[in-house]
Order: C-alpha cells, then structure tokens, then sequence
C-alpha cells in the first residue's frame, strides 16, 4: 500500500437474517444464516466498542430484520455509550408495542423504513408478506409520535418503478425527512431474480424526470437521495465509497465484508470478528487489502482520471458480469463488456411483463438451484 | 396528499437550531469536529463550525452575525451574506431547523 489506510467511519451491522419479508432483491447472500450462527449480544457490544476506538462514527443496525434481536435495546444502548450515531434500517413488520419507544431511550437517532411499494398491493406482493404496507404505516405514525427522525426507503425496479410520484407523496404524508429511491444493485438475490426486476431504459428516464423535478420542488421540506441504476451509466458508483476505504459490513456471524456481496468473490478468504480484532481485520486482512485504494487498478482504471472518484466502481459487479473481480466494473463506459451490460439491461426490460410475479423469494434455508442463477 | 412541513426561509429574526438527527461531536481519532446526520458526516471548516455551534434555537441569526463579525473582525454585511447562505442551504437539506 502506498497509501496511508484511514480509518472507517461508518459501519453496517447486520444483525440477523432473518426477516418476515421475502423480497427477490435482498441484499444478503444467497446463502442465508439461521439464528444459530448469530453472534450473542456481548460479542456485538465488544465490536461496537472497538469500531468506536478504530474511528467509526456511524453504525447502520440492519438486518434482515433487526428488530428480531430482542436484545436490540441493549445494542443500541452500547453505540451510544460510544457516541456512535445510530440507525435502524427496519422493515417495520412486527415491532412489538413499546418497543420504538425504548430504543429511542437507549438512544437511537435516526429510523430508516423500508417500503417495497407505494401502493398496499405492490409492498404486500415484493415482501410476499400479506397487510405489511399498513405495518409500516403504523410504524412510521409510531416513530413520528416517538419523536424519531424519518428516512423512508424504496427500492426499486421493474415492478415498481412507475410508482414514483407515489413514493414522494407517500414519504411526503408521513413526515419524512428524507427519502431514498435506491435502484436495486443486482448482486445475490435481485441478481437471480434480474429478468424479474430490470426496468426498460424509458422507464428508468421517467423516473430521473420525477426525481429531479421533486428534488428541486422540495428543498427546505424533504431531502431525496436518489441512488441511480448500474445497468443504465455512464460511470460506476463508488462502491461502498471505495473497497475498504471509509466503511465495513458485519455479518450475523462476525464475517467482517467490504461489502455486502463481497462473499460472491470466490478467490477471498474473509475473517471473522472473535478470531481477530476489528482493527487487525481493517488494517491487515487480505481481503480488505485485494481492492484497497488503487495500487490493483489495471488499464483502463488505473491512468483514469476518475480513479480517485469511483475507485474502480463494484468489484462484484465486474465478477459476475465480466467474471474478474479485478476488470473495471462494466457500469463504466470504458470497460470493454459496458455494451454487454447495457444489453443485458435491454434484453431482460421489456420482455416480461409487470404483474408477473414468479419470483425467487428471499428465505432462509432455500434450496437453491445455482443453476437458475444467471450469472453472466 | 399532505404536505406536513413548509420550507422555511431564513431571516435575522430566525433562532436556528440543529434538528434532533444532527449533532456536532468531537472525533478524537480524527482530531476534528464531525457533524453527524443520517448516512453523512460533514467535517465543517472553523467558520461553518463557528455558525453551527450558535445554532442553539435561542440566538437570533442577527444576534450569531454580530458575534461573529466581532469575533472575526469582519464587515458585517459580508458576514451577513455568509451567514444567510450558510443557514438557508443547511435548512434546504433539512440539517438546520430555523
């Protein structure tokens, strides 16, 4: 390494994978844990203590579903004894009475909530969970009235993706301080579900028309970040805001990832908070030092001017599309296979219909067929 | 559809705060001021951080323009300008409340 490694400010903790949503692009491996394998509560207390002296400032407690820890008081209690800022990333399906008001007592400081749609019929069906919309009303309504700040999050892809404006006045009639449209990233799940998911490129315009109309229109009243789609670029997004350069993921086992699909990569062994400590994980592990800063950069990455902006873009995205980890990523114009994405993106769009819904659903325990999985 | 808040325009009567989802803290590994708000961290140069910390919802934004002008030696009307801008695209992002 040339260059000094800094230390990481934000950190993504998923708790569990479990969840009682089912939603084909889920962003945890294939592979899912069962409670089993979870780390126990002092482990997770130990590692928020050590991400705090490392440098973390923020910690992201997702999941799955995190609120089926049922020690998530005690968790959220932890970071903020650290000053770390905290944020649930919560489904809002099936938090038991009382409960956001104690985590907003052991300190929590922001709540993000997930809507699969805009419209009951469309959450109900992408969670494959009956009456989940009117759950996460209810739960926005409670966070409200316990004084939590609000960032509404919808994810988003071919079913849903006409769905917009809805989704603004939606976050807009709840309270919400920000809303995020996050174009699914197809790795893990929404990967094996992407001819399901892929929007067309009129749709995609359409959507950036709305978004950027609704960002102008509401400056001072709502924030919306808008997370635009790979398939569809000119450039790649800088993952994770570069491999291993200021965040980190933690499984529900203690595997210490860059990235949430980082497993996807046969060719890195990852450690596992316990076995080492968190700060010899960030500094030393091979795996976070394969794709670190830019020293592993090839042409056309490493004489880009654009190095130091986007880092490369997602290396799981060039492993299951060009099948290097290592290429540029082909959301970049100059990767030699972006045509070849952008036709993947053209030939999936249109050719199913919305509505058809024979989704591989999110479950733990699955029996997948990798065969399904259409990689390349 | 309803709309629950309105965009709030700065003027010298305004008594900004910082909304409970933010908050200025200490980084001593980093030996700087972060500001901490849902998925971003600002660091803030001496000024904006000078502005921020007076953002208490008792000073008046004419009040935080005096004292800033006399601390900073500085022409009022210059800091002025800064000020309002400062608060005005702070509060468009929802980081200050006015």
């Amino acid at each position: 390494m040339s260059e000094p490694i800094l230390p990481p400010i934000g950190m993504l903790a998923e708790l569990t994978h479990r969840c009682p949503l089912q939603c084909p692009y889920c962003s945890n491996p294939l592979e899912l844990l069962k409670a089993n394998r979870e780390l126990d509560t002092q482990t997770w207390l130990d590692l928020f203590s050590q991400a705090a002296d490392l440098g973390v400032l923020q910690v992201h407690l997702s999941g799955g579903e995190p609120t089926l820890r049922r020690d998530l008081e005690q968790l959220i209690a932890g970071c903020s004894a650290h000053g770390l800022y905290t944020n649930l990333i919560t489904a809002g399906v099936g938090i038991a009475a009382g409960r956001i008001e104690a985590f907003v007592e052991a300190g929590l400081d922001h709540l993000q909530l997930s809507f699969q749609g805009a419209r009951p019929v469309t959450t109900d069906r992408i969670g494959n969970h009956q009456g989940s919309h009117e759950k996460k009303l209810e739960t926005a309504h409670r966070a409200r009235a316990a004084g939590l700040p609000l960032t509404i999050n919808a994810p988003i892809h071919r079913q849903n993706i006409e769905e917009g404006q809805e989704f603004i006045d939606l976050a807009l009639s709840l309270g919400a301080e920000r809303l995020e449209i996050a174009n699914v990233q197809y790795a893990g799940w929404a990967l094996a579900n992407r001819s399901l998911l892929m929007p067309d490129r009129a749709a995609v315009d359409r959507q950036a028309d709305i978004v950027a109309a609704a960002q102008e229109q509401l400056a001072g009243i709502m924030t919306i970040d808008f997370v635009t789609p790979d398939y569809f670029a000119i450039y790649p997004k800088p993952c994770m805001g570069g491999w291993a350069r200021d965040a980190f993921m933690v499984a529900p086992d203690g595997a210490v990832l860059p990235c949430h699909a980082a497993q996807t990569i046969p060719s890195l062994r990852f450690e596992r908070f316990g076995d080492r400590s968190l700060a010899e994980i960030w500094t030393d592990s091979p795996a976070f030092n394969a794709f670190r800063g830019t020293e592993w950069m090839r042409e056309p990455c490493r004489s880009c001017e654009r190095r130091e902006v986007d880092w490369g873009g997602c290396r799981c995205q060039a492993l299951a599309i060009v099948g290097d980890a290592a290429a540029t990523d082909p959301a970049c114009i100059k990767s030699t296979a972006h045509t070849r994405m952008a036709a993947l993106a053209d030939e999936t769009g249109p050719s199913k219909t919305a509505g058809d819904d024979t989704f591989i659903y999110r479950r733990i325990g699955r029996d997948f067929d990798d065969s399904d999985n259409p990689r390349r | 559809m309803t709309v629950l808040r309105e965009r709030a325009i700065v003027s010298l009567r305004s008594a900004p705060s910082l909304p409970r989802h933010v908050r200025i803290q200490y980084d001593p590994v980093r030996l700087a001021f972060a500001v901490l708000a849902p998925e971003k961290v600002f660091w803030p140069n001496d000024i904006s951080l000078d502005i921020l910390r007076r953002c208490d919802g008792q000073s008046s934004v004419e009040r935080i323009i005096a004292d800033l002008a006399a601390d900073y030696d500085a022409d009022p009307q210059d800091v002025a300008d800064d000020v309002i801008r400062f608060l005005q695209e702070w509060s468009d992002k929802l980081l200050v409340k006015l």
